[in-house]
């Protein structure tokens, strides 16, 4: 963007580049060229290849075959290139601060000062990106919220860090972004794009996809399937085009009747039997934390019953809830080991039943259930906490965000799934940062401020009052 | 080379090699004498090894220090309840065992209600357990019973009794590692406490147990070392506190918790004796052999963990 030839020239072009795992074909041949001024939106389903084309793209694998150039700026590396990548893993060190964190990819920060200026420079970041955001540059990053951490994440990524930002890759930014934080985020990537910056956008939520991107490109297996400007896309022929033919929206159900009521909090939290209670509200309103302290109130810290009363759903994977050092066979059965166990030992043919028979219900990706639980896509390690909540018996679940990062095909397969279950006299709660989630539920409690603001059932449930019931206190 | 990727497997190599220079030296004579005594002496370190391996899995900051006072307490306490009377060995085995109930319930109080990190809680607590000793004790030697002292320092088809209960001990927690419920929560736990708790696993029972499980495999240790020796004394647990930590280091079991591993244990405990011996036939003085053993403790380590940072 600095001359007329430079602008006109992509600022990264791929070749018949391929990545191969052993016998895995994580990318199988793409091309791909990427122009000053372009939002990629980047769509697939779990293992894809989304993953591997970034880490491609930014120069963390190299290829296998095939190549990678940077013909805008004519760098050798995607560094010099302005290439920045923002993960679906949050990847800052919580021990330091914000501003210590911009450091870390910012070696032009030095001298005594550099504090000072890395504190400008990542609060001129986060003002831009998200303007009120109040996050001070001195906090340290595990005092602040996974979205608060997020952000910061994200800023970094378009901070100028010495250089400038040519191509920002987003993978999943706004997971854990409430509605009015992403909405930020998405007009600052038109900003950004309107100035002459490119953006590789990757996400599940289509509509973020057609708000913000110019061209959608889909992957399947590896490959590119179609590569075309965002207008020529509606959003059932981009669900066709990843290979899963989403069921239509299940038809409103009549009212169902449900149970006595099993669960109350302090909060007035309260849910029936049978009944699919939803949490919404922005993120970080005590949501997340009322549902912790019910569920660790229900269960003991020294008794595991055969029957549990209550299961959880960690959102938070590497926090909550994947066991790192075990195999997916471990990590789907640990919730159920009384159960399955003679005399204190485990049945190990009965849990490679249940193993097998969840991988094949929930469509876990995997040659082999005693592979390591780390060997899998973020999307699929989710899936295999589902599988460990739903395998129990237990009467009540607690779901954290569980969504987060799986792909739009497995959503309507677990959506299903817990209509299913909640049929059969299951009771779900469900904090989830996406409102179009909270609308599948029975009956919604909004939180603001670690309080209930509103309770909303049946077609009062729609995202204009789930959105007011979150603000309206804040304005009294 | 799935055999190469298996972390026991250096502390036996190193064993092996101590073995087989010692042996070297000696023109092959005496090897069947030399692996006798790394046996009887080895299963000491590897009973309050396993023991230490079983608290180390439950993730970092998880030790027990009080292992040496636990071991002095108990055999100090047994063989005066014994008091050389025959027939009272399973008395006096039932009181090391009581004990070491004691200490670990003891230890376990002071990390859960005072919530003292456990390096604290039980080097703290392990001043009083040896306070108690050497009251208890006032300087007399007391002889273990006839048939014990038999046992403890007799063999079975060539293995000496002390290495079959500590093998039979293994094979014990091995199984409950490996196959039991129980086993899945402690290597859960250590993995990652927080995500063990929510998904179901009762957290603060399984500490408990593991902290009782150590003291009482220590009391069983003072309790046959004692037997073995002829008699209780202040100072025989102090090389434990290095050796239960060393042996299950250098056996290959995770610092960071969550894996743990048997056989690596007894590798490292014979080699720990082997080392010993070795640089002992082959002349070398005090200081010496000290500088020596940390040097090679250090080697392994690396070997080990590097080996496991490739897999």
């Amino acid at each position: 963007m600095h001359s007329a030839a430079a602008a006109a020239a992509p600022i990264v072009a791929l070749t018949d580049a391929a990545k191969h795992f052993g016998a895995v074909r994580a990318l199988d041949g793409v091309s791909l060229s990427i122009s000053p001024g372009e939002c990629l939106g980047l769509v697939g389903h779990n293992g894809a290849g989304k993953s591997t084309l970034v880490n491609v793209v930014n120069g963390g694998l190299s290829p296998s075959a095939g190549t990678v150039a940077f013909p805008a700026s004519g760098a050798g590396s995607a560094l010099g290139a302005g290439v920045r990548s923002v993960f679906q893993e949050l990847s800052l060190c919580p021990n330091l601060t914000v501003a210590e964190n911009l450091r870390i990819s910012h070696a032009a920060l030095k001298g005594l000062r550099w504090r000072g200026q890395a504190r400008e420079e990542i609060a001129q970041a986060l003002d831009q990106v998200f303007p009120g955001h109040g996050i001070a540059a001195d906090a340290p990053v595990d005092s602040l919220s996974i979205a608060q951490r997020q952000m910061v994440e994200i800023a970094i990524g378009f901070a100028p860090r010495g250089t400038e930002a040519r191509l920002v890759i987003l993978d999943e930014p706004t997971s854990s972004l409430d509605a009015g934080i992403a909405e930020q985020l998405l007009s600052h990537i038109k900003r950004f794009c309107a100035a002459g910056g490119a953006v590789i956008f990757i996400s599940h939520m289509l509509g973020e996809i057609f708000a913000v991107a110019t061209r959608i490109i889909v992957m399947k297996d590896g490959r590119v399937v179609a590569d075309e400007p965002a207008g020529r896309f509606t959003r059932q022929g981009l669900v066709d085009a990843m290979g899963h033919v989403a069921p239509d929206a299940a038809a409103v159900e009549a009212a169902r009747s449900f149970g006595e009521t099993v669960v109350t909090t302090p909060e007035g939290l309260t849910a029936r039997r049978g009944e699919i209670v939803g949490l919404s509200g922005l993120a970080g309103h005590g949501q997340a934390e009322a549902l912790a302290r019910l569920y660790l109130g229900a269960t003991s810290s020294w008794r595991a019953p055969k029957a549990a009363p209550m299961v959880f759903v960690a959102g938070d994977r590497g926090r909550d809830g994947v066991l790192p050092l075990w195999s997916i066979l471990r990590n789907a059965t640990v919730s159920i080991l009384p159960r399955i166990a003679r005399r204190g030992l485990v049945d190990r043919a009965e849990e490679s039943r249940i193993a097998a028979d969840w991988k094949a219900r929930i469509g876990i990706r995997t040659e082999d259930v005693t592979n390591p639980i780390l060997s899998l896509s973020g999307g699929n390690q989710q899936k295999v906490l589902f599988a460990r909540a739903l395998a129990s018996d237990a009467p009540v679940v607690v779901m954290d965000d569980p969504m987060r990062g799986v792909d739009v095909g497995t959503k309507q397969d677990v959506y299903a799934m817990i209509r299913a279950e909640a049929a059969r006299g299951r009771t779900f709660l469900w904090y989830s940062t996406e409102t179009e989630e909270v609308c599948q539920c029975d009956r919604v409690f909004v939180f603001r401020d670690g309080q209930i603001s509103a309770e909303l059932s049946g077609a009062d449930i729609t995202e204009e009052r789930i959105l007011s019931a979150s603000f309206e206190m804040a304005e009294a | 080379m799935k055999l190469l990727h298996k972390p026991w497997l250096w502390s036996w190599v190193a064993a092996a090699a101590a073995f087989a220079l010692t042996v070297t030296l000696t023109g092959g004579s005496g090897a069947s004498e030399l692996a006798y005594a790394a046996l009887s002496f080895g299963a000491f370190a590897a009973i309050v090894g396993l023991g230490q391996m079983l608290v180390i899995t439950l993730g970092p900051g998880n030790v027990d220090l009080s292992i040496p006072a636990t071991m002095t307490l108990a055999g100090t306490l047994a063989l005066k309840t014994m008091g050389s009377d025959p027939g009272t060995a399973w008395l006096g085995l039932g009181v090391a065992i009581l004990v070491g109930l004691g200490t670990g319930l003891a230890n376990f109080t002071l990390i859960y209600l005072l919530r003292l990190p456990p390096i604290i809680a039980t080097l703290a607590a392990s001043l009083v357990y040896q306070s108690i000793a050497i009251w208890s004790n006032r300087g007399l030697r007391i002889k273990p019973p006839e048939g014990l002292a038999d046992f403890a320092t007799g063999r079975f088809f060539g293995i000496s009794n002390v290495a079959l209960v500590g093998l039979a001990l293994s094979v014990v927690i091995w199984v409950l590692l490996e196959r039991s419920v129980w086993g899945r929560w402690l290597l859960a736990s250590g993995q990652n406490l927080r995500a063990a708790r929510l998904a179901g696993i009762p957290v603060e029972a399984v500490r408990a147990a593991t902290y009782l499980a150590v003291t009482v495999f220590a009391a069983i240790a003072g309790y046959l070392l004692a037997s073995f020796s002829g008699g209780a004394a202040l100072n025989m647990g102090t090389e434990y506190l290095l050796m239960s930590i060393a042996v299950v280091v250098i056996g290959g079991t995770s610092i960071a918790g969550g894996s743990s591993n048997v056989p690596g244990v007894w590798g490292a405990s014979l080699f720990m004796f082997l080392v010993v011996s070795m640089l002992n036939s082959y002349g070398a003085g005090a200081g010496v052999r000290l500088i020596l053993t940390g040097t090679i403790i250090i080697g392994i380590v690396i070997a080990a963990s590097t080996r496991r940072a490739t897999r």
